[in-house]
């Protein structure tokens, strides 16, 4: 046991500090812009518009069916040829870039999901009062509905962003360095990977450990009273 | 001021509305009672168009309501209602549960419409609890907000869809209370209720629904008095006897 040697984290510190700044980036990046599109699916799922609700269930199914490493394969593949289709040139993306895309249109599928139950959690009633003084359906959406709906669903909204926040870990797939991929380069180097994996496992428990913590922290301080 | 005329309406096959002609002239107040499944709060809410129909027309302040180039928005502006669950905002407070509306649809400014909206929740005896969520307010209370609520927008009439239906019944009267005040002062009303003691004090027309037809049309005194139908003095008869 003496043999444990944890210099190794010391002296890489700032290369790990990188990955992880990486990793909380593309986490919150896809969290926002997923929640976003997401709410925007939804909201076709739940219209009476039947194209729009077959696009929305046909894109929540598609992602919800296919592994995110190949999804997250596919788009650092694809991408690069999309854009240059688009714009006629030769647009060096990058691994680490390509993950910010990929994982905000995966994880919209899985958000608007969370917001589609969410609006249903809202009763019928409140767009009829919100018709009754006029509103828009864009406004009944955006003052009645949504914030609701959003209210209702952030403990959800937030374990599914604690799934998301380890799921980044499998850019490693594409070669970009987030936090685990900056622990696994620098085992491939050093030769400790009892000390590295180790360190790098405590510090996801510290993260998501309190993330669920604040999660259920909110599901008894935000409820709406009825 | 309000024209139903020869509305029918269907959920697919099962017809709920039946042909139903009424009006409801400036001022007057007007009490819908029937027996429940009568079709009485559908046909209320065919005047807002929060429920579509599919024959026949209604009229309110010369705009069809079935019109589809009906700025319907624009229209339910100015059609006040108040529901059986009062349908308040549970995520604002009283506050903006008053004024979200004058601001977003009338374009008022925040300060104007946290004035109004203040000014009516004192008329309706609830000034105190301005900063509170409705979840903190008890059913009458609540309801007396929907109805602030809904005359802070200046509406040209009315509608109550069973106001004090889900009301404890010592809360009945606060409720009723602000709609007699209402009905005093010349608002034009359209009530669907089974308080027939309110019916009694202000209403100038009662209709009587049964089966989404409009069975009796009369006035408060001919109604109470001598009803025609069967039906309604068979429904008078079980609702005044208890």
């Amino acid at each position: 046991m003496s043999d444990f040697d944890f210099s190794v984290i010391v002296q890489n510190w700032a290369f790990l500090a990188e990955g992880l700044r990486y990793t909380l980036q593309v986490t919150v990046t896809a969290m926002i812009g997923g929640i976003l599109i997401g709410t925007v699916l939804a909201l076709m799922r739940l219209s009476s518009i039947t194209p729009l609700q077959w696009f929305a269930a046909g894109y929540v199914n598609i992602f919800r069916s296919v592994p995110l490493v190949q999804v997250i394969l596919a788009f650092y593949l694809i991408l690069p040829l999309v854009l240059q289709m688009i714009t006629g040139k030769q647009i060096p993306i990058g691994a680490a870039n390509s993950a910010y895309f990929t994982f905000t249109i995966f994880e919209a599928a899985y958000y608007s999901e969370i917001m589609r139950s969410g609006i249903q959690s809202v009763p019928r009633g409140q767009v009829g009062a919100g018709y009754a003084l006029g509103f828009t359906y864009g406004q009944a959406m955006r003052y009645v509905v949504l914030p609701q709906a959003f209210r209702n669903m952030l403990p959800v909204l937030l374990t599914q962003t604690i799934i998301l926040f380890q799921d980044v870990s499998l850019v490693y797939a594409i070669g970009a360095t987030d936090f685990f991929g900056a622990a696994d380069k620098i085992t491939q180097r050093d030769l400790r990977p009892v000390e590295m994996y180790t360190t790098v496992a405590v510090v996801y428990f510290i993260i998501c450990f309190t993330l669920s913590r604040l999660v259920k922290w909110l599901q008894s301080h935000i409820a709406i009273i009825r | 001021m309000i024209e139903i005329n020869n509305v029918s309406k269907w959920y697919g096959s099962f017809q709920v509305l039946t042909d139903c002609t009424t009006q409801v002239s400036k001022s007057e107040v007007v009490v819908v009672c029937g027996p429940s499944g009568s079709g009485k709060s559908t046909l209320i809410k065919c005047v807002n168009a929060l429920e579509p129909f599919q024959q026949g027309s209604i009229v309110v302040n010369g705009i069809a309501v079935q019109d589809p180039k009906t700025d319907l928005p624009k229209l339910r502006a100015k059609v006040g209602m108040v529901f059986q669950n009062f349908e308040l905002f549970p995520h604002m407070t009283i506050t903006d549960n008053l004024a979200i509306a004058q601001i977003k649809v009338l374009g008022r400014s925040r300060d104007e419409a946290v004035d109004k909206g203040l000014k009516l929740l004192d008329r309706v005896g609830l000034k105190a609890q301005a900063a509170k969520f409705p979840g903190q307010l008890s059913g009458g209370q609540q309801q007396r907000v929907a109805i602030a609520r809904a005359l802070a927008m200046d509406p040209i009439c009315m509608l109550f869809d069973e106001p004090t239906s889900a009301l404890d019944p010592e809360m009945i009267n606060e409720v009723l209370d602000v709609m007699v005040q209402l009905a005093h002062e010349g608002m034009t009303m359209m009530c669907v209720t089974h308080e027939m003691g309110f019916a009694r004090k202000v209403a100038n027309r009662v209709i009587f629904m049964d089966r989404g037809a409009i069975v009796e049309d009369a006035a408060k005194e001919d109604f109470f008095g001598q009803p025609r139908s069967e039906r309604a003095q068979a429904f008078l008869a079980k609702i005044l006897n208890h």
